[in-house]
């Protein structure tokens, strides 16, 4: 419609007029792409360039009266009370700390299932095991902390249950208000939920390893798990490098639905797994805070900024593939 | 199951140690699978119990087949069904329509940004990956919403800030900048307009990455309860999730109802049959089109 043929046999001749083009011109030429793009540029524009701009809330004593303009600036007040009154560096350890550790279990875990499901691989049972194990993933944390609170409740749930028929303890534990054992709660429903979507890469990694190496190194003797570490492993390391990098950039915020339905939002369970996310939600919409919310959400971003530029530096000297730009 | 049953049988044929070895290897695969399959499940199998427990027998304890089963909370939930199907309702537009826009809007937008001849591309993917790496956060989102578009208790709050995904249209765009030219070219020849290539064309030919990555946004909108914990407090507008959230806490809605006055409500195993009959659709979802989701996962990790 818009490069009609005639152009090419042109082309010559107009060479000097495109270089000076006339913006009917080029609007003619890029008019259907322009249109293409129009939603989603608005959209963006309205939800996330408006907001940028609201970052100066963090910088002001904000007043919902005096509105976002009108609400006096205070310079770094908000971040001062954020630091030395407010929780900001336990909130900060506890989101760092707790990703690093779903990170990691998450690898290790998800590497094992595909390891294991790679032995089964054709069987017609490993496609109902890949199914069971896909299936958390898919929940709502809402669903996963009812199934959480099936287990942990002090009167009927499932652990106490057992620890009272293996002898452990004569008093049920109060679960949701014994905030050392949290992180670990945490960790075990993060991998039960993700483990198992998590290990589809790493299946399809190792469905890609040519099976005449394992072949080879089994007549050398070398046995199963001899063959995953010292084979399969080497070559999936690329793999497994670039997704912990980009895990990495997100160490900074985290899943609010894990940490504010599954906890069932208990107080006592703040001095170990309130974390960023919570902890800005809770400023704002419970407390009113609304500069101090700005202030920790403001630290998230920038952090969380640096964090994706660095790791995309260094995932794109690895493999520029997977860089983000 | 299978294989333990060759390998008793086998057994007295007397066959070598090798091959026994191999056997009983497979075998302890599959004990260790069907393990952490089960692992995976029991929760499931815990809350469908629980559903169809009585509550006296709840009193006692959870567990993975109930001790006395009643339908209680079903018949309940049968007797006063409004919130559960105001809430269904919701959240099957949000999904409905969430989804078809959210395709629309970034679907044209990918493949603007995958063709080497529009010149401003350059341009709109910097303003793509801006919002990708840096946000405001959670605060100036929540007061533009809220205070100055004014979208608090609509249905569209769940919808329209969500419609653009950075990452989707990342990998959308891969995939139509992965056609093979020739076929672009030939329909431009052909007079085929850019509208029509990516309608007629460039569209069916990424149709199963497009339907992977719908399933993913569908399941996102399905999913959704932060707009709703921020902006919903019309109770007509809670989503399915949301609404059982608020049931932890507050059994109101079936309390309060004129239809079922005078019944003792059977407080946890009425949760948990909200529960069940509300993850029951996804999960039967998943199974269905499951693989599509393993593509989507696989697309997902890709880039992200």
């Amino acid at each position: 419609m818009y490069e009609l043929s005639s152009v090419k046999t042109t082309n010559v001749i107009q060479t000097s007029q495109t270089k000076r083009k006339r913006p009917g011109q080029w609007l003619y030429q890029n008019g259907a792409w322009l249109m293409m793009c129009a939603p989603s540029v608005v959209l963006l524009f309205v939800f996330s360039y408006l907001p940028m701009y609201g970052i100066i809330i963090a910088f002001k004593d904000y007043k919902a009266g005096r509105g976002i303009f009108g609400s006096e600036w205070i310079g770094f007040k908000n971040f001062e009370f954020l630091f030395t009154t407010g929780k900001g560096f336990d909130v900060i350890q506890h989101t760092v700390l707790l990703n690093l550790l779903f990170i990691f279990t998450g690898l290790v875990v998800s590497l094992l299932i595909a390891f294991l499901l790679y032995e089964l691989y054709g069987n017609f049972l490993m496609k109902i095991y890949q199914s069971s194990l896909f299936l958390p993933s898919v929940l709502s944390w809402v669903i996963v902390a009812y199934f959480t609170f099936a287990f942990l409740n002090t009167q009927t749930g499932l652990a106490n249950q057992l620890l009272k028929q293996i002898g452990y303890s004569k008093d049920p534990i109060i679960w949701y208000q014994k905030a050392d054992a949290w992180p670990w709660i945490l960790m075990i429903v993060t991998l039960w939920k993700g483990a198992g979507a998590g290990s589809v890469l790493y299946l399809a990694g190792m469905l890609t390893i040519n099976p005449e190496y394992y072949e080879s190194a089994s007549l050398d003797g070398a046995s199963k798990w001899q063959q995953r570490w010292f084979i399969a492993l080497p070559l999936l390391r690329p793999l497994i490098m670039i997704q912990l990098l980009l895990a990495l950039r997100g160490i900074f915020s985290a899943d609010f639905g894990l940490f504010y339905f599954v906890t069932n939002n208990s107080a006592q369970l703040y001095k170990t797994v309130d974390v960023i996310d919570t902890y800005v939600y809770r400023a704002l919409v419970k407390l009113g805070n609304t500069g101090m919310a700005a202030a920790a959400g403001l630290f998230q971003a920038a952090v969380g900024f640096v964090l994706v530029m660095l790791i995309n530096w260094i995932v794109r000297r690895i493999d520029p593939k997977w860089a983000l730009f | 199951m299978q294989s333990t049953k060759t390998l008793s049988a086998s057994n007295k044929l007397g066959y070598n140690r090798d091959r026994f070895i191999k056997d009983l290897n497979r075998a302890l695969m599959h004990g260790i699978a069907i393990l952490i399959s089960l692992t995976a499940i029991v929760p499931f199998i815990v809350s469908i119990s629980a559903s169809f427990s009585t509550e006296k027998a709840l009193a006692k304890g959870y567990s993975l087949w109930p001790k006395e089963i009643s339908l209680a909370a079903y018949q309940l939930i049968w007797r006063a069904p409004q919130e559960l199907s105001r809430s269904y309702g919701v959240t099957f537009f949000v999904t409905v329509v969430g989804t078809i826009l959210s395709l629309m809007v970034m679907v044209p937008f990918a493949y603007a940004l995958s063709r080497d001849d529009f010149k401003p591309r350059r341009f709109f993917s910097l303003y793509l990956f801006v919002t990708m790496v840096f946000s405001g956060g959670l605060v100036p989102w929540y007061l533009l919403i809220r205070q100055y578009l004014h979208m608090n208790d609509t249905i569209w709050v769940m919808i329209v800030p969500f419609l653009v995904g950075g990452f989707t249209v990342i990998i959308l765009r891969s995939n139509f900048a992965g056609m093979p030219s020739e076929i672009i070219d030939s329909a431009k020849i052909d007079g085929a307009g850019e509208w029509r290539i990516l309608i007629q064309i460039a569209t069916p030919m990424t149709a199963p990455t497009i339907a992977a990555l719908g399933i993913f946004i569908a399941l996102g909108f399905w999913n959704t309860y932060f707009p709703a914990l921020l902006f919903i407090d019309n109770r007509k507008l809670y989503p399915l999730q949301y609404t059982l959230y608020i049931l932890q806490t507050n059994l109101e809605m079936f309390i309060k109802n004129p239809n079922v006055t005078g019944i003792t409500i059977p407080v946890v195993s009425l949760r948990y049959a909200m529960v069940v009959l509300i993850g029951a659709p996804i999960v039967f979802f998943t199974l269905y089109f499951q693989k599509y989701f393993v593509k989507g996962v696989y697309l997902g990790g890709m880039k992200e």
